[in-house]
């Protein structure tokens, strides 16, 4: 049986050790087409900091490889024939295949305000990227960071730690609105303040200009001018369809798959940013651009391919981060609620809760804490953990399993109540019983 | 609070740091490499991460290192015992 994953990011590899799982001597063949293979792409942030050296962002060493057996070609798939089963490679190169999986992931949008083209602009998609803005981020220079959700504020702290000045432009009126309430906002602005970052808010680029061809500033849509060395941005990403679309897969916006990450041809299965994946529970097919699920999603397809049959169910909403130094857990639901029977609860650093727990010693010593929880009728439905992370993987067991609450709703909703005990104790109690 | 209950909280804390073992939680981690990148004595601790399994390792100092300067908050020291294979 010849396997061929096209892309060699995470949901690749996870797909590989699936497939090997099952069969030790399946063919398997991975097309890559980025020139540094498989890495961490969301420690790229991390590289940008100065936290780590750009060695250290690749998990695998070529022993790993070997063990794992599969031939890796370098270079891109540019046409999927279904009929022959048989992929063309751009060096006119033809490769056949039982079984694919398509995996290429997605890349950052393209400004395409005037002059974004010129030197200077810069986005953060690959490790080639992160090499070009390391290249001329120089100390004491400016930059202009645009976009408003975890990959531009990663510039704007990466670029801060290599000493330059930032001005971080938000469309609104604060920070990640969609997910953090106001208060959580205002602490991450306000770290980034005290950094000396130079926020902006209400704020759009009209126009990058430039002389000689290198950046020298931005217009902004209010009419205000600001001078720069560089401009940085993170204003989303896309999943790379072109090859789904040569093939006339099924796509929407991304490549649609049913719960066993299988196209409309049976032979061909989609993982990882570039998939949009049927969720039985809620009947729809979503986009989770998230490591964690592409994992997860690799790895299932990688069964599936070597025909085991084994659906991919999503997780409740999951998300880690860095915000301005707090290390930071988004659970379930915790946007803006419309819901109205949604209560949220939020507590500070005035509680005793980070002390609690006496046989686990998680991230603590943060100068910032915070917890919020949104309250269901019988389960909770979301939390927020910022900074001390001890309460952290309880609650993502007590949402993820919809824990019934019931015994400590009550208590959680009186005005002072201190709900990080609260959560601990039932977390304790819990876990002596059913849970984890 | 009292001190008493203050001063046995801080006694639990440090037992755990000596007695338990560091804890991965997989489904945070992005294999970024801060945890081995820091280690002191070389472990891969990123490569426990992606396995979800503690580190167990008979030259770990639990110094903290990995936990504290992981971004994501992947790791977490635990009480495990070490007869039962149990991790949690």
């Amino acid at each position: 049986m010849k396997n061929v994953i096209i892309g060699s990011g995470v949901a690749g590899m996870a797909a590989i050790e699936a497939i090997r799982s099952v069969d030790p001597a399946a063919e398997i063949t991975m097309v890559g087409d980025d020139p540094h293979g498989f890495y961490s792409r969301p420690g790229l942030a991390y590289y940008l900091s100065g936290e780590l050296h750009d060695k250290a962002l690749y998990p695998r060493t070529t022993e790993d490889y070997r063990k794992m057996n599969f031939k890796y070609v370098r270079g891109q798939v540019t046409k999927i024939d279904r009929k022959q089963h048989i992929l063309e490679l751009s060096d006119t190169v033809q490769m056949p295949y039982d079984k694919l999986l398509i995996a290429v992931g997605a890349q950052a949008i393209k400004m395409d305000t005037p002059g974004a083209d010129l030197e200077g602009v810069l986005k953060l998609d690959h490790m080639e990227d992160a090499k070009r803005i390391l290249k001329s981020a120089r100390r004491g220079r400016t930059a202009v960071v645009v976009g408003g959700g975890i990959t531009a504020l990663e510039l704007v702290e990466g670029l801060a730690s290599r000493g330059m000045k930032i001005h971080y432009l938000l469309r609104g009126d604060r920070y990640w609105s969609n997910v953090l309430d106001e208060q959580e906002s205002h602490i991450v602005e306000q770290r980034l303040k005290d950094e000396g970052v130079k926020l902006h808010y209400h704020a759009e680029v009209n126009e990058v200009t430039g002389k000689n061809n290198r950046v020298t500033g931005v217009h902004l849509a209010n009419g205000q001018t600001l001078k720069c060395d560089m401009v940085a941005y993170a204003i989303g990403i896309r999943p790379r369809l072109d090859l789904a679309k040569q093939a006339g897969l099924d796509i929407e916006r991304g490549i649609l798959v049913n719960e066993y990450l299988q196209t409309n041809d049976p032979d061909i299965f989609a993982a990882g940013d570039v998939a949009q994946v049927y969720d039985p529970r809620s009947g729809r097919s979503v986009i989770d651009s998230l490591w964690g699920p592409a994992r997860e999603q690799g790895y299932a397809a990688g069964l599936n391919m070597a025909g085991r049959q084994k659906a991919y169910v999503k997780s409740v909403p999951f998300n880690v981060t860095r915000l301005a130094g707090i290390t930071t857990t988004i659970i379930g639901n915790v946007g803006r609620g419309r819901d109205s029977d949604l209560i949220g609860i939020a507590r500070g650093d005035s509680e005793s809760w980070r002390q609690l727990s006496n046989a686990m010693v998680a991230q603590t010593g943060f100068e910032v804490n915070r917890l919020r929880l949104l309250v269901g009728e019988k389960t909770l439905l979301g939390a927020i953990i910022m900074g001390d992370q001890t309460l952290s993987f309880p609650l993502e067991k007590i949402i993820s399993h919809n824990a019934d609450i019931s015994p400590i709703r009550e208590r959680l909703l009186e005005p002072s109540a201190r709900v990080g005990d609260i959560v601990a104790e039932f977390w304790v109690d819990t876990k002596k019983h059913s849970l984890s | 609070m009292d001190l008493l209950k203050l001063l046995k909280q801080d006694a639990d804390k440090h037992r755990v740091l000596s007695m338990g073992q560091v804890v991965p939680d997989s489904a945070r981690c992005v294999q970024c490499g801060i945890c081995s990148y820091n280690c002191p004595i070389g472990i891969d601790v990123r490569a426990h991460a992606w396995q979800g399994k503690p580190v167990i390792h008979s030259n770990c100092l639990t110094c903290g290192e990995c936990v504290a300067r992981c971004p994501r908050g992947v790791l977490r020291f635990e009480q495990t015992d070490l007869f039962a294979g149990e991790n949690e």
